[in-house]
Parts: structure tokens; C-alpha cells; sequence
């Protein structure tokens, strides 16, 4: 099978206007005879079943959350880039192309990151219409900050909940629908198979999570917006139901999956703390927007605050080493987030991390503190002032820009950031890789789309900071509402998909099956027991670095593991009430597949890139070494089984930016 | 530390429940108290007994999906935490915990300590939104909002949904819950065209679902993990008051 991107011919500028033209369109009273199904109701899914049925498609949305609200888009906290320039610094459609392109480490398509640049600036219309209330200045206008990769202010905020906000903007509009009963909502459901009729998607096998019912659904098209996957790495900034399960299965059934290993780990996260730890929790990069990043210069100091005889504020200003100012003085603290990580993890494995795991580095807001404390004496006519008084006037700024973040903080270290240095290490936060999708965002699987951080399309091999809302909401309100009826037009004649076909037969069977399967394997290993240890392999051998080795050990380990885990897992329970160990063997028995392949996926990009580190290639300053004569290309898997993957590529044509090296320094 | 763990558990809707008593052992202070129950299910698991359900999602405060009645209070001790994000170092060794489901007639027990707060989404789905289809918005900063409302409108916006609130109070009133939600958008120019339309139809569906009246005892705000204050209360009744006067449906 080729792949066919279906990027429309043209000028860059032009191609979605002339596209947008050329799309078939399916007339409103027609719209009325089609059902759409929308399977997650984050930002990428809210925004489209909305805006679908605000259309007058019939819209049956699934989550399995008690309420859309609860999507994992809610804890997106720093803020959504769009290209308004209202802070008159030079920002433009092309300059937050040209961004996410160069930052993504030229591994996107440039004809999906225009059109995400084009449409950014509707999209905060399309909120502040809803009433989203973004942080705004005394004038009454919208505010804004500055994030990693990026030398404009373009990101608009509401304080450090942007995607609490927008995600409630979205579910805000879904309601409406839902009381319309243009949309049919099905909280607490979980999709578990897709089913292909007649080499077209029409419907999903799905489970109540409530009753364990298994439920048939029939649609025209079916609309994936079920977020990302890293939670394979069992320990990750992910909701803990964040999973893979219903783009794997999609994959499973013929949809290609673009770039696997691609996965983004975060700078700014609070350190492990033990063995109990169940998920990570990121404290939002706009921190770096005001804090500095330190470890001790000398090795001595970081050996004391390892083993608890000095503290962060006992190492004097000449002796800490600002690494990230040093290495990269022109972006300092706000480089992009994969050479932040990288850059953490090396003054880590070098001696000098600051925990008693070695595996910390600190943020400080001392100097904010006092910057700000000295703005507002200067604003309050305070010149007299003492120390202690402009500590506590820039505590209060900071706690007005960052509050919740350092509540955070406080909560979950017993710390008070106000005080002394916080403590933050890379953790798994996204993943830049998905099902891949055409420029309608359709996957290889006919009337199959996935949307969001599902997809594979716009970020390439890192996501910038705030590009993730943008994303999910541009795919939702913007995107799919054209695309979709180019590909429903042709079906006109179809009518009401039935749900007793011999196809929905065979899907059901074998999600009974396994769900039997679960329930009466005497095991004596909880599912979690296994999830730790695939988070483990997958964390040392296919996370921040990798290496050939490392990657054809961990195939082999995962393989073994998953072995194991069908041999010996216990779900206790039964499969007719609410179950959720039977809900987590599910999405475990697929990271435990997805794990294997993002493994084959990094073995077989001999580059370095973006957030894919292959420690063989490297410059001499240790920067990621990218190969573009050789890997200019999305790696699209093919679901072979138990055989190895297939490999197709698609070539990313660069018509209009220079491949460089991406240098921040 | 050790401890003991006075669990509700409660099969399905139409069951009965009772206490059930276990120990956590080990627990380290820096567990979050959901990782306190990880472990516990974990050992459960183990003996072959059915683990404790109970909901969370994100673990870090805002998905609202965590519930859990703690020692007589809604997301345990501390002021302005959710339970997903309070710490085991809130607790010393040898405690009793006594750990219950939120109790209103509105929110039926699913299971042990998992609550059905659909009746939390019919109320939005009455109102809570303004009436706008994608692509028919004006460019952002033709609507000017002062920085103040915005920001009050904000902290109101800021409502997890978890239902603490109706869980603290006596009546199981939804009033701060309802409050918080009308005051977001009265605030703004945005919510002016249905303003009246809104609110009517919000209170009219809580009332509906059987949530009690408020008596303005304050314990919601009080408990609230996000600090919604009791004035949106005051604004909610303000606001029904002017609707009922003033409407033209």
C-alpha cells in the first residue's frame, strides 16, 4: 500500500483556502441521515463532536471518564499559542509555522503546520466567544507569555489552568448539543474494538463501564480523539486512564501507526519519590519563564545536598552552575523542551543532581522574587524598603502568576518553593507520535480519523510548549467540520448502518473473548505488578537516551514480559459490574504490544531527533545529530501480528524551509 | 507509618453497604493518600479479596474525578486540596481513617466509594453555555472585559465539578456548584444574551435532581478544594431574583 498524504498542490498559503474549495460538501438536510461517532471528549474530541453536531450531523460521543469534563486536557496548565501578534513583537501565520516546524526538528509535514498556524488566531476567537476567561490586561485585553522554542509572546493563558478553561469552553458547547440531542453522550464507556464493514469503518464494540454491558454502535465514520500513550511508561504526567487502547486497536485493524517513538519527556516535572509513586506531576513550563535552572558547580556540593548536609540556598551565587544559560545563552532557560531534558539529565548523570537520587536539578524563583519585588516597590513608591519587604511584594506577584503551580508543589514535596529552590526532573509528558493521518486527518483505515494527540501529523519529533491545545482544537473546531464531508458525500446513499452484520458479530466475540479470557486466568501477578515493570524497560532502554543495544534488549525483555503477563495476570472481580482492574488489563495487554513497537521504531532511526536521542549519533557538543539525507521521513508500522512491523515511509517534502541545524544557542 | 482503614464498601446501587475495616502498613509520608489505597488494593488483590473502587483520573487536582469523604470531611483534612493531591504526611502512625463515598440522594453509590454525579451534567447541559457555533466568532479583543471581572470570573470558572460541596453540606445543596458556574458567565459580556434564560433554567434542573436548599451555612465553600467562595452564592440568588423579574421567556 502507498501512502498518499493527500497534500493539496499550491503555494503553502494557499492550500487549505483551495482545498477547503475543492472538499465535497454534504447539504444540511442531508447531514441529518449521518452518524458520526467520536470517541474521546478531550480538547481534539469536545470541540469536534460539537462543532459536528452544531452542523446537524448526528453525533454519538463515548468517554470513559463520568463526564467529558474530565479529559486529560483538563490538566494542560501553561497556556495555547496562536499567531495574533497582539503584542506587536513580530509574531505571524509564518513565523509560529516556521517555529513549530524548526522546533519539531523538521519532522512534520509543512503543508498540517501552516494550516495549525492559519487557523490558531480563530480558535481564540472561537473561546472567548464561549466565554473562556483568559488572563486579560488592566485595558481589558487579552494577555500574554512567552514559552519554550520561541522568541515572541503568543501564548494566551488563564493563569496555570489554560487547559482547564479551554476544555470546559469545549465541554460548554458540547452541552448545548447534548440538551439539543444532537449529540448522544455515553460517559463511563470505553471503547474496545473498531469494526470495518465492507472496507469502511463503520461503528465500535464498546463496554459500559458501569454494567460491563458490551454495546454495539454503528456510525458513518468514526473519529478517534483519545489522547496519547505515554502512560506505557507506567510512570508519566498522564491521567491515570490515559491509555492506548482505542488507537491500538484501529492499528490492529489496518491503520498505520506514525512514528512511535517519538514521545516527549518534560523538563520541568517533581521527582520520583519512591516505589509508591503512581503518576508524575508537571509543573508547567511557563515556570521557566521566570525561574532559573541550577545544579552545583562542584561535585563536592552536589554529593552535600545528596546526602542531606546542605541545602540549595547554602551554595553560593559563583559556585552554581546555570547550565542551560551557559550552553545556550541566546534562549537561556526557554529552549525548547527536549534539549532542556537532555541538558538535565546530563548535569544528572555527570554527579551533580541535587536529591538523594542524584536525580534533581533545581528551578529558583529567588531572582524573580526579587525582580518583581523591586517592580512593585518602584510602582508603590516604596523606596525605603527592606529585603524582607521586597521578598514579600514579589512573593505576591509570583503568587498571582503561579500560585496553584506552587500550592502544587507544596502539596506533594512537604517544600515550600517560596522559600527554598524547587526540584524538577524530565518526565514522560506527550507523545508527538499517533495513528497517522492524511491531510483530512483520516487514517489508513477508510472513514477511520483520529484527532489531537491521537495523530501522528503536526509536531514532528517535539512539541513546542502551548502547541498541544492549539492542536487538539484546531483538528476539532477547525479541521475535521470540512474535511469530514468530503469523505461522507460519497455515502449519501447508504443509510442507517445496521449492527447485526456478520462483522459486528466477529468484533463483539472477540472482545468477549478476551474479557473472558481475563476473568478466568488464575494468575497471582495484579496488572499493575506488570505495568511497573513494562514502565521500567521502557524508561531506561527507550526513554530520554537510547541506544541499539539498550533497544534489542528491551524487544526481547517486552516480549517476555508480555508472555508473562497473559500466563499470570489475576483480575479479580467479575466482568458484569464496575471492574476497573478489568478495565486497566485491557489497556495494559496493549501498552504491553505499542511498547514493542516504539522499540522497532527507535532501532530503526539510526539519527537523533528532536525528543529520539539515539546516544550513537551525536555532535561533538552532544546535541542530537539529525540525518536528513536518510530519514527526512514519518515511519508509518504496519500491524504484522506476531511478525516483525512493516515499515512505510512517507518523504517529507521541505518546499519552503531550509533543513538546519537546529541551534539555540 | 501504620494505620487503619475504615472502608465503605457497597457492591452496586441496590445493595447494602457496611464498613469494612483493613490495615495499611508501610505507608510512607510521602505517598499521596490514592497511592495509600493503590497499596492497599494491592495487598486485597494479593489475599484474592475485590479491591476497593474508587475514583481519580488525573492525580493532580483538577480532573474533579476524586472524591472520597475522609474522617467525616470531603478530600480529607486540609483546606483547598483535592484527595488526590493530599499527602499521607497529613496523617501520623496509628490513626483510624474512617473513608466514605459522597452521601446525597443526587449522587446514588455506584460502587463501595464510586458515586453517579451524572446529575452534576444535566444541570450544565440546562445552561451552562453560551449560545455560539464554531467559526462564528469575532476577532478576540473586540470584547474588551475589565482585568477585575475577568479575573472574578475566572475564579469562579476554576469549579473541578467533584461535588465536595454537596457532599459538606447538610442539605446537599448544589448551590455553590450551580453559583459558580452562572457567575462565570454573568460576569462577562459574553453571557449577557442569556443571561436570564440561563440561570432560570440552571436552578430549575437542580431542583429537579433533588439536590437540597441552602440554608447558608458556608460548609461548600469552606470544604471547596478550589476555594470557590460562598459569594457566588449570593450572585446565584441575585441572579434568580432578576430573572424572575425581569425575563421575557
Amino acid at each position: 500500500m502507498k501512502l498518499d498524504a493527500k497534500i493539496p498542490a499550491g503555494p503553502l498559503a494557499e492550500k487549505w483556502s483551495k482545498h477547503k474549495f475543492n472538499l465535497k460538501l454534504v447539504n444540511p438536510a442531508n447531514k441529518r441521515k449521518y452518524t458520526v461517532i467520536v470517541v474521546g471528549t478531550g480538547l481534539a474530541g469536545a470541540s469536534a463532536a460539537a462543532s459536528l453536531a452544531e452542523l446537524g450531523y448526528n453525533v454519538k460521543a463515548f468517554c470513559y471518564q463520568d463526564s467529558p469534563r474530565r479529559a486529560h486536557s483538563i490538566a494542560a496548565q501553561g497556556g495555547i499559542n496562536a499567531a495574533k501578534n497582539y503584542q506587536n513583537d513580530g509574531d505571524s501565520v509564518y513565523r509560529l509555522f516556521y517555529d513549530t516546524i524548526k522546533g519539531g526538528d523538521y519532522r512534520a509535514r509543512e503543508a498540517n503546520v501552516y494550516r495549525l498556524a492559519e487557523v490558531s488566531a480563530n480558535i481564540i476567537d472561537q473561546c472567548v466567544a464561549q466565554g473562556v476567561p483568559f488572563a486579560r490586561e488592566y485595558g481589558g485585553l487579552l494577555d500574554n507569555r512567552s514559552f519554550g522554542g520561541v522568541q515572541v509572546q503568543r501564548t494566551f493563558y488563564a493563569a496555570g489552568q489554560t487547559g482547564q478553561q479551554l476544555l470546559l469552553g469545549a465541554y460548554s458547547a458540547l452541552n448545548r448539543q447534548i440538551a439539543l440531542g444532537t449529540v448522544k453522550m455515553y460517559n463511563r464507556h470505553e471503547m474496545l474494538d473498531i469494526v470495518n464493514v465492507g472496507g469502511k469503518t463503520r461503528g465500535i464494540i464498546a463496554r459500559n463501564l458501569i454494567t460491563g454491558e458490551i454495546e454495539r454502535h454503528s456510525g458513518h465514520a468514526v473519529l478517534l480523539a483519545t489522547g496519547g500513550y505515554g502512560n506505557v511508561f507506567f510512570l508519566s504526567t498522564n491521567a491515570m486512564g490515559s491509555n492506548v487502547t482505542a488507537a491500538w486497536k484501529a492499528h490492529k485493524k489496518g491503520a498505520f501507526f506514525g512514528n512511535p517513538c517519538f514521545t516527549q519527556i518534560h523538563p520541568t516535572c517533581i521527582p520520583v519519590s519512591g516505589e509508591h509513586q503512581s503518576k508524575l506531576t508537571l509543573m508547567s513550563e511557563s515556570l521557566r519563564n521566570d525561574g532559573r535552572i541550577w545544579v552545583p558547580a562542584k561535585t563536592e556540593d552536589a554529593q552535600a545536598i545528596q546526602n542531606g548536609t546542605k541545602r540549595g540556598n547554602d551554595i553560593p551565587e559563583e559556585d552554581r552552575d546555570y547550565y542551560l544559560e551557559r550552553r545556550y545563552p541566546s534562549f537561556g532557560n526557554l529552549v525548547p523542551r527536549d534539549v532542556a531534558s537532555r541538558a538535565a539529565k546530563e548535569r544528572c548523570d555527570a554527579g551533580f543532581g541535587v536529591n538523594r537520587t542524584g536525580q534533581a536539578v533545581f528551578l529558583d524563583y529567588t531572582f524573580a522574587i526579587n525582580r518583581y519585588g523591586n517592580q512593585e516597590v518602584n510602582r508603590l513608591n516604596l523606596q525605603d524598603a527592606d529585603e524582607e519587604k521586597v521578598k514579600e511584594l514579589g512573593i505576591a506577584v509570583v503568587k498571582e502568576k503561579y500560585g496553584n503551580l506552587f500550592d502544587m508543589y507544596k502539596q506533594i514535596t512537604g517544600d515550600d518553593p517560596y522559600q527554598t529552590p524547587m526540584k524538577i526532573y524530565p518526565a514522560v509528558h506527550y507523545t508527538m507520535g499517533g495513528l497517522w493521518v492524511d491531510y483530512n486527518l483520516m487514517t489508513t483505515l477508510e472513514g477511520c480519523y483520529a484527532l489531537g494527540e491521537a495523530n501522528f501529523s503536526d509536531h514532528g519529533a517535539n512539541r513546542l510548549g502551548a502547541s498541544a491545545l492549539m492542536q487538539g482544537l484546531a483538528d476539532g473546531y477547525f479541521v475535521i467540520p470540512y474535511t469530514i464531508g468530503d469523505y461522507l458525500a460519497d455515502d449519501i446513499r447508504t443509510g442507517a448502518i445496521p449492527t447485526n452484520s456478520p462483522e459486528f458479530d466477529e468484533a463483539e466475540k472477540a472482545v468477549i473473548d478476551r474479557i473472558q479470557f481475563f476473568m478466568n486466568n488464575k494468575g497471582t501477578k495484579s496488572v499493575d505488578f506488570f505495568h511497573k515493570r513494562l514502565g521500567k524497560i521502557m524508561w531506561d532502554k527507550c526513554g530520554m537516551a537510547r541506544n541499539a543495544q539498550g533497544l534489542q534488549e528491551a524487544i526481547e525483555e517486552i516480549k517476555a514480559l508480555r508472555a508473562e503477563f497473559w500466563q499470570d495476570v489475576r483480575v479479580p472481580g467479575n466482568a458484569e459490574s464496575f471492574n476497573p482492574e478489568l478495565d486497566k488489563a485491557g489497556r495494559v495487554a496493549d501498552f504491553l504490544e505499542l511498547g514493542e513497537l516504539m522499540c522497532h521504531d527507535a532501532l530503526h532511526r539510526n539519527e537523533s531527533c528532536g525528543g529520539h536521542f539515539r546516544e550513537e549519533y551525536q555532535t561533538e557538543e552532544g546535541e542530537a545529530l539529525r540525518d536528513d539525507t536518510n530519514f527526512a521521513y514519518v515511519a508509518a508500522w504496519e500491524y504484522k501480528g506476531e511478525e516483525k512491523p512493516v515499515l512505510h515511509k512517507e518523504e517529507l517534502v521541505f518546499e519552503n524551509v531550509k533543513l538546519t541545524q537546529r541551534s539555540y544557542k | 507509618m501504620n494505620l487503619t482503614l475504615k472502608v465503605w464498601r457497597q457492591p452496586d446501587t441496590n445493595s447494602e453497604g457496611n464498613f469494612e475495616t483493613y490495615k495499611a502498613n508501610d505507608v510512607s509520608e510521602d505517598m499521596s493518600f490514592l497511592e495509600m489505597l493503590d497499596t492497599v488494593n494491592e495487598n486485597l488483590i494479593e489475599d484474592g479479596v475485590e479491591p476497593v473502587a474508587f475514583d481519580h483520573d488525573c492525580r493532580e487536582g483538577i480532573c474533579g474525578m476524586c472524591s472520597l469523604f475522609i474522617n467525616g470531611r470531603p478530600h480529607g483534612p486540609l483546606h483547598g486540596v483535592t484527595t488526590c493531591q493530599l499527602h499521607m504526611r497529613s496523617f501520623k502512625d496509628g490513626d483510624e481513617i474512617v473513608i466514605e463515598p459522597w452521601r446525597a440522594n443526587a449522587f446514588p453509590v455506584i460502587k463501595d466509594l464510586v458515586v453517579d454525579r451524572t446529575s452534576f451534567e444535566r444541570i450544565q447541559q440546562a445552561g451552562a453555555y453560551i449560545s455560539v457555533n464554531t467559526g462564528a466568532a469575532g476577532d478576540a479583543n473586540q470584547i474588551p472585559v475589565p482585568k477585575n471581572d475577568a479575573d472574578e470570573s475566572f475564579a469562579a470558572a476554576t469549579c473541578i465539578g467533584c461535588g465536595a460541596c454537596v457532599a459538606a453540606c447538610k442539605n446537599s445543596s448544589a448551590m455553590l456548584f450551580v453559583g459558580a458556574k452562572v457567575s462565570q458567565f454573568a460576569l462577562l459580556p459574553q453571557g449577557q444574551p442569556e443571561r436570564e434564560k440561563r440561570v432560570l433554567a440552571m436552578v430549575n434542573q437542580m431542583d429537579e435532581e433533588g439536590f437540597g436548599a441552602c440554608t447558608n451555612t458556608g460548609a461548600c465553600s469552606a470544604e471547596c478544594p478550589k476555594e470557590i467562595p460562598l459569594s457566588v452564592i449570593t450572585r446565584l440568588n441575585r441572579e434568580y431574583l432578576r430573572a424572575s423579574l425581569t425575563s421575557k421567556d
